[in-house]
């Protein structure tokens, strides 16, 4: 898979801001100071990131089946793994949005790894299981065309067996037949979303292509319509 | 032929997707610039494909939307 990179130039939206806004050259000042004045806004950065870490646990809590105080505990944990990343990474701020809203992500981010982490404490499934009835739920199917879906549901799971390398029909079957959560399958597989989302991304491409050229999906590529 | 979709929109892939890293570095500008009802989509297209695309980085971004949205600071 090639990615398209991010053109910053071709957007206008320039690498390093000419100015960054009062707030956010408060922010970086003190950060960079030593004494009192640091420890202050320390306190004031991380009240501000247990506050959304909390808001973000709770609005991500009840699919994941986390409630309570460990849904507490785990939004505190990510706010204080978020400030230890921020003061890590001051130096990466670019001044391409407000401080605070590029310390956010951070605490956005570590309730994501964490509620991952979450998953394998009761996963639902194991790894390798390989659950293809799942697949009419997973899509949609009408019950009513059980007799057209059964003939698609074969055709896809030939195509998993016959294009797919092994690590795409891997991350494939966990994701899209067992359902595991793609940060949960980043965190067992010891890999990155990044590099997770890229071989789904191939695998997606390859099946859809297979779809296409049996009849089963139709090709709606420029040329064909 | 049947119409699939569930199936069609998941497996259709946008050669513009950026992936999750760059994405994800530049989710901070992104989400700023749908806050203030920018134009995101035409801005960073690649990003606007891959957060279509990719669950986690959209939940990421719905996250943080809320966070900018609320006022965080």
């Amino acid at each position: 898979m090639v990615m398209m990179p991010v053109n910053r130039m071709a957007d206008q939206t320039p690498v390093t801001a000419p100015g960054l806004d009062p707030e956010s050259a408060w922010w970086l000042g003190v950060l960079a100071e030593t004494g009192p004045r640091r420890e202050a806004a320390l306190a004031r950065l991380h009240e501000l990131l247990v506050r959304v870490a909390r808001a973000e646990a709770a609005r991500r809590g009840p699919r994941v089946r986390i409630t309570g105080p460990e849904l507490d505990d785990l939004a505190c944990q990510a706010a204080a793994d978020a400030l230890i990343a921020i003061t890590g990474k001051l130096g990466q701020f670019r001044g391409e949005s407000r401080f605070t809203t590029w310390a956010c992500k951070f605490a956005i981010f570590e309730v994501s790894a964490k509620i991952g982490r979450h998953f394998w404490r009761h996963p639902a499934v194991p790894l390798d299981a390989e659950d293809w009835d799942r697949l009419p739920d997973r899509f949609g199917f009408d019950p009513a065309q059980e007799a057209e879906w059964r003939d698609l549901a074969a055709a896809l799971r030939r195509a998993v067996d016959d294009t797919l390398t092994p690590r795409q029909r891997q991350v494939f079957v966990a994701l899209v037949l067992n359902g595991v959560p793609l940060d949960a399958l980043v965190l067992e597989l010891g890999s990155n979303r990044n590099a997770i989302y890229k071989v789904l991304f191939d695998a997606r491409r390859k099946l859809r292509s297979v779809l296409v050229a049996n009849g089963y999906l139709r090709d709606d590529s420029p040329g064909n319509s | 032929m049947n119409d699939w979709p569930a199936l069609d929109r998941f497996l259709r892939t946008d050669p513009r997707d950026v992936g999750c890293d760059q994405a994800m570095e530049m989710l901070h500008v992104y989400a700023e610039v749908v806050a203030a009802g920018g134009p995101a989509e035409q801005r960073y297209p690649g990003i606007a494909a891959h957060l279509r695309a990719c669950g986690p980085c959209g939940e990421d971004f719905e996250g943080l939307l809320a966070a900018v949205r609320g006022g965080a600071d």
